[in-house]
């Protein structure tokens, strides 16, 4: 299991993604989650390409499926997906499509586009993991905080916290989208978990973050990226 | 652990079968909201195996959600709860946490159609077997019995795939055991009933069918399209009784006779919002 791998760097990134948009500058909204997914897959995630079914891996599950340009870029320079495959991205017969599905892509954890699922699943994939005896992987799912106003993510985050789910990490890549918005951290820290609000584009902070200890509860990263245009 | 006491309801049945699986198979777990937490022996279950009893209060989205977590770690959720609440509110999650993801679990539902006729139109969900057919993968069981309802829970666990179990608190005299139709009585091949589950006793007493062969199933997805073929006439009429939404089968017996003229005639609970406490008996 590789558990460090070279870090990848942001201008590759923003080439790989080029070979599916076609642009040579992204939009703040194509690369929202870029940072969280660069430092998860640079420096915390204990996932391996050449065994991505490997039972003891970390699981990372993009609950936010739309746009995954991002996700795709970080896989291929991952080594999970061979960059040739990126120029066929939202093509018809492509494995990449604008939601990212589970059992065509190797690496991707869940089949996400319809927002409000990847936590509820976290929760039962934390739970799973547990009940196999597997204690070392930990279970991170990516949220944007507008996919925070879907019920079933309250119902997911209050179940989460009172029965102490401390293998549980949940991003929520803050591009200040949500109607109705509330106070993210609170909304967790209320339902008995930990919460951090960080600098979504720093990624020694977001690395910082994503690692604190939470031995006995679960953790929420508030990754704060520009507004959404 | 099997009891030698035979169940005396399918809810019974059920939760005996789960706990019989969780007892020799490590993979299964029982995934609740609330509804059955505290029935027997749902407790000491929990108890003997901490973590396979899974009750997540009342948060029916969280529940498919967790049983799609769970089937992704290798894991077998067993999920339960009336039936409004397993797979009507939660349709999504059935659609996207399981089938999109390709996992399967087991769901077991009560209440059926009007199992409490005095509760009303909230816990009544003569729509879901229909609702269930309409996802992909899904197998359907409608047991007729306590005992059956024992077998086929006990057996969907020991499976993979995505099954629902619609338990009813309506059940017939005697358990009628066997995969796909089975004949019940020999009659005229020109007038078949299928009877699904409940129904048999009712079927078999009513004096419109005195002559018509009847068979009878406890599996209506996939259904038995091969043994309805073998069972019928060149020109047959074939009448399903179903004891939830009428014409619920009319796709799959259509499609089971497409080779030969035939007519049908769908029995089942009307599409109405009844506003009425009380008994909604079959009309046969």
């Amino acid at each position: 299991m590789t558990t460090v791998r070279p870090p990848t760097d942001p201008a590759e990134l923003h080439r790989l993604m080029s070979l599916m948009t076609g642009d040579e500058k992204h939009s703040a909204a194509a690369t929202s989650t870029l940072d969280v997914l660069q430092v998860l897959y640079d420096r915390v995630l204990h996932v391996d390409p050449a065994h991505p079914d490997d039972p003891v891996r970390d699981r990372f599950l993009l609950s936010k499926g739309h746009g995954p340009m991002a996700y795709y870029a970080v896989l291929a320079a991952h080594g999970f997906l061979d960059e040739a495959e990126l120029a066929t991205w939202a093509g018809p017969g492509s494995r990449l499509g604008l939601h990212p599905d589970r059992v065509l892509v190797p690496g991707v954890e869940i089949g996400s586009g319809s927002l409000g699922h990847g936590l509820p699943l976290a929760v039962g994939t934390a739970l799973g993991l547990r009940l196999r005896n597997l204690t070392t992987p930990r279970v991170f799912v990516l949220v944007g905080d507008a996919e925070l106003d879907e019920g079933s993510n309250h119902e997911a985050i209050a179940y989460a916290g009172r029965s102490g789910m401390a293998t549980l990490t949940a991003v929520v890549v803050d591009n200040a989208s949500a109607t109705h918005r509330g106070e993210l951290a609170e909304l967790f820290l209320v339902e008995g978990w930990r919460a951090i609000t960080v600098d979504g584009r720093d990624q020694d902070v977001l690395e910082t973050a994503l690692t604190a200890a939470h031995d006995d509860r679960p953790l929420a990263v508030i990754a704060v990226v520009e507004e959404k245009e | 652990m099997t009891t030698s006491l035979a169940p005396a309801t399918m809810r019974e049945a059920f939760l005996r079968a789960t706990a019989d699986a969780i007892d020799t198979d490590d993979r299964t777990v029982l995934v609740l909201a609330d509804i059955s937490a505290g029935a027997d022996p749902v407790p000491d279950l929990a108890r003997r195996h901490p973590g396979h009893v899974v009750n997540v209060g009342i948060r029916e989205q969280l529940m498919l959600g967790v049983a799609g977590g769970l089937a992704l770690t290798g894991l077998r959720p067993v999920v339960h709860s009336y039936a409004p609440f397993l797979v009507e509110r939660p349709y999504e999650s059935l659609k996207l946490d399981l089938g999109h993801q390709d996992v399967g679990a087991v769901l077991v539902s009560i209440g059926a159609s009007y199992d409490q006729p005095g509760i009303g139109r909230t816990h009544e969900a003569p729509e879901d077997v229909a609702v269930v057919d309409t996802l992909p993968g899904w197998t359907i069981h409608v047991p007729g019995h306590p005992e059956e309802a024992y077998r086929l829970v006990h057996g969907s666990i020991c499976g993979t795939d995505r099954v629902y179990v619609r338990l009813s608190s309506e059940a017939n005299a005697a358990p009628h055991h066997g995969d796909g139709l089975q004949t019940i009585r020999e009659g005229s091949r020109d007038d078949v009933v299928v009877a699904v589950g409940p129904t048999l006793d009712r079927v078999l007493a009513a004096d419109r069918f005195r002559g018509a062969t009847v068979l009878y199933t406890s599996t209506v997805r996939p259904f038995d399209a091969d043994g309805l073929r073998a069972a019928v006439g060149p020109v047959p009429t074939v009448t399903m009784v179903e004891p939830y939404l009428e014409g619920t089968s009319a796709r799959v017996i259509a499609e089971a006779l497409s080779d030969r003229p035939h007519r049908t005639v769908m029995i089942g609970h009307p599409r109405e919002e009844s506003h009425r406490y009380g008994e909604h008996e079959l009309t046969l």
